[in-house]
């Protein structure tokens, strides 16, 4: 899987390799094995439950790629960024009844462009002030339009539709070629096809003047001055462009929700992409996509399995920012130097021994975790908790004495795998170093 | 001839102390030209006035005429003049060759575009590969910088400098904390990178002072006591007394350290 992923990303990954003659064909090989991908998943999974997972995790993929461009690419760490997926979200709202009305003519497929405009807007007025500062300065005032955005949508009922939010329908006019964008299929291929887009437009966009200044800008805003650059504008400019990319997201949840609420613009909405983000890794350009990926099976997958899905959210994310703070990309990009040597093969048994007590711990977690659930939040249907088919008595000592006996497993496992890990790891580097010199 | 780069009574005050009270400097087209003095005698805010990163309270500063006195630094930048730091101000997380293209991208007027391509810009990678070669860094060319070693980065630090092709140079300290071996590198890139521009020196090694000088302007107490070639300010009373007693060649000795 790892290696998979890292092959598939790599040409992407490394924007300072010499140009290579094969490159333009790698780039064109990656983007057509992604728009494979997501032209045959629903076809693997073709349940409705599936396809909605998989429609949000493409509009997720567009939101968090777009938060990436100021946190990863330009350093600037925005707690605000919903508002402007939020409010692309509503102004496509808008424009889709205006287009139900009669009103207005535009073709439901070019939607989520009204939502990336109206995000851009938003980005040109909000982004005037916000970036005017920087670093922490910068970080407290998104936060404060946050928040001043998601109150305004109570005094502004007309444009916020006040609590019940703005309901709109997607399947308006004639269908085109048989496309009604009812059926969920239809409405993923639409979210598969802008998120590829967008995908690969922010890509090149890392690839630009503006693109390469961003990061100057990130590793050292003040050198950039003395470059003749002026951070602040660069700043600027790479807000409006990144709020237009998230009012595209907003624009694609719009018609995949058909209703858009204040929550769409709230800081909840704001710390997930926040999450997304640093979980996946951002450092690389990829990893948002794989961020998005995992917030989505939290969020819309676990939720539905488990009410302590937040509790499970958190921990994951504590343990990333603690031990793999540059998120899933940095793992899978740490064995890139292995696979291009073929030593990755040396390495998998001791991940594998890692895997296991891994997922040892990972059960004694859920346990111990849904035991609790059951005691202390929802007991009122009895102490039986469900998991994995077997039903755990929460109010026995039999329960709490696996939980146990799962915890001192693991715990003893996953040392004598780290250190197995350890040792192969420094086995194969003292190898590879040794080869080259 | 209007000079490449003039101070006429410059004054900065932080609060109620008054740093730099009234520097005048003129120093003309092609000069090589170094600014001394005690530590604390205000030279790196001098380079920081004429810079843009700090405005003068008073004075005027002009650049071949035009006044550049409170400008934004990336404006001065724009207009011809470039700067080094003092302590090392490199792009880290970028190769070699990307912190070298950077600088360029502005002096060929690609500003803020997102519709060129990096790649296809055959003209900003020219003139990075040649400050790459000038600076002697090819081999390092797609390392990050943040792990160059500190002469590398130093090195880095002057290519950056000079890439946008500025006709007036500042370097602050270009080779503070380097061994012996390394800052006669240092001294022969500086020779070779600033040919036919005018360049300003901060330097407290005076073998490098009085070896690449054409004239040296001496600081002490935010203000000029002396401008001269380095012979006259070798015998100029009023700068062996500045620096209490001691003559500059001990002085060199603990600038090399």
């Amino acid at each position: 899987m790892k290696t998979a992923m890292h092959r598939l990303y790599e040409p992407a990954a490394a924007p300072g390799r010499p140009r290579l003659p094969g490159r333009r064909f790698a780039h064109c090989a990656v983007w057509g094995l992604v728009a494979l991908a997501m032209l045959l998943l629903p076809l693997c999974f073709p349940g409705g439950f599936a396809i909605a997972l998989l429609s949000q995790m493409g509009i997720m993929i567009v939101f968090a790629l777009s938060y990436n461009m100021l946190l990863g690419q330009c350093g600037m760490l925005s707690f605000g960024h919903a508002v402007y997926s939020g409010l692309g979200a509503f102004v496509a709202a808008h424009v889709l009844n205006r287009i139900g009305a009669g009103e207005l003519w535009l073709p439901v497929s070019l939607l989520p462009l009204a939502g990336g405009l109206g995000g851009a807007l938003f980005g040109v007025l909000f982004g005037y002030v916000t970036t005017r500062k920087s670093g922490t300065t910068f970080a407290m005032i998104t936060l404060g339009i946050g928040e001043m955005v998601y109150s305004s949508s109570l005094m502004f009922p007309g444009f916020f539709g006040g609590e019940g939010g703005i309901s709109t329908d997607r399947v308006v006019g004639n269908a085109v070629l048989g496309v009604t964008y009812g059926p969920g299929r239809q409405v993923y291929y639409l979210i598969a096809a802008w998120c590829l887009l967008s995908m690969i437009a922010m890509y090149a966009w890392t690839q630009t003047p503006l693109g390469r200044i961003a990061n100057a800008v990130r590793d050292n805003p003040e050198r950039t001055e003395f470059i003749g650059y002026d951070t602040q504008r660069v700043r600027y400019l790479v807000m409006i462009l990144s709020a237009f990319f998230a009012g595209i997201s907003g624009g694609l949840s719009a018609i995949n929700f058909e209703i858009v609420t204040a929550e769409n613009v709230g800081a909840v909405h704001s710390g997930g992409v926040l999450l997304a983000t640093f979980i996946g890794g951002s450092g690389f350009f990829f990893g948002p996509v794989i961020g998005a990926v995992l917030y989505v099976l939290f969020a819309v997958a676990l939720s539905s399995l488990t009410h302590a899905w937040l509790l499970y959210l958190g921990l994951f994310f504590v343990l990333m920012v603690m031990f793999v703070p540059g998120g899933v990309a940095s793992l899978v990009m740490k064995q890139a130097p292995l696979a291009a040597e073929r030593k990755l093969g040396r390495m998998l048994p001791s991940y594998a021994a890692a895997l296991g007590a891994g997922l040892v711990l990972l059960a004694a977690l859920i346990l111990t975790v849904e035991l609790t659930y059951k005691l202390q939040i929802d007991n009122d249907s009895g102490t039986i908790v469900a998991l994995a088919g077997l039903g755990l008595d929460a109010a026995s000592f039999k329960s709490w004495a696996g939980a146990a006996a799962l915890w001192l497993a693991g715990a003893l496992g996953w040392r004598a795998a780290l250190g197995r890990v350890h040792r192969a790891w420094d086995e194969v580097q003292a190898e590879m170093t040794g080869g080259r010199t | 001839m209007t000079a490449a780069l003039e101070l006429r009574e410059v004054r900065k005050r932080f609060g109620q102390t008054e740093i730099i009270r009234g520097v005048n400097l003129s120093i003309p087209k092609g000069e090589r030209h170094a600014l001394i003095g005690p530590n604390g005698a205000g030279k790196s805010t001098t380079f920081n006035l004429i810079s843009g990163r700090s405005a003068p309270s008073s004075g005027s500063v002009r650049l071949n005429g035009a006044e550049i006195g409170g400008l934004k630094p990336c404006v001065i930048n724009r207009m011809g003049l470039s700067r080094s730091f003092q302590i090392t101000n490199i792009f880290h997380r970028l190769s070699v060759f990307e912190n070298l293209r950077c600088a360029v991208l502005w002096s060929l007027g690609y500003k803020y575009s997102f519709w060129h391509r990096l790649a296809r810009l055959h003209d900003a990678r020219e003139r990075a590969e040649q400050v790459l070669e000038l600076i002697g860094l090819q081999r390092l060319r797609d390392t990050q910088a943040g792990l160059l070693t500190y002469a590398e980065q130093r090195a880095l630090e002057i290519g950056i400098t000079i890439a946008g092709g500025a006709e007036v140079i500042l370097l602050d300290e270009p080779t503070a904390g380097m061994s012996r071996s390394e800052t006669d590198q240092a001294v022969e890139l500086i020779r070779k990178v600033t040919v036919g521009k005018t360049l300003v020196m901060v330097e407290h090694d005076m073998g490098v002072v009085f070896g690449l000088a054409d004239r040296i302007s001496v600081l002490v107490y935010g203000e000029v006591i002396a401008t001269d070639a380095p012979e006259a300010i070798r015998n100029n009373d009023k700068v062996k007394e500045a620096y209490l007693g001691t003559t500059l060649e001990e002085n060199a000795g603990e600038g090399a350290r």
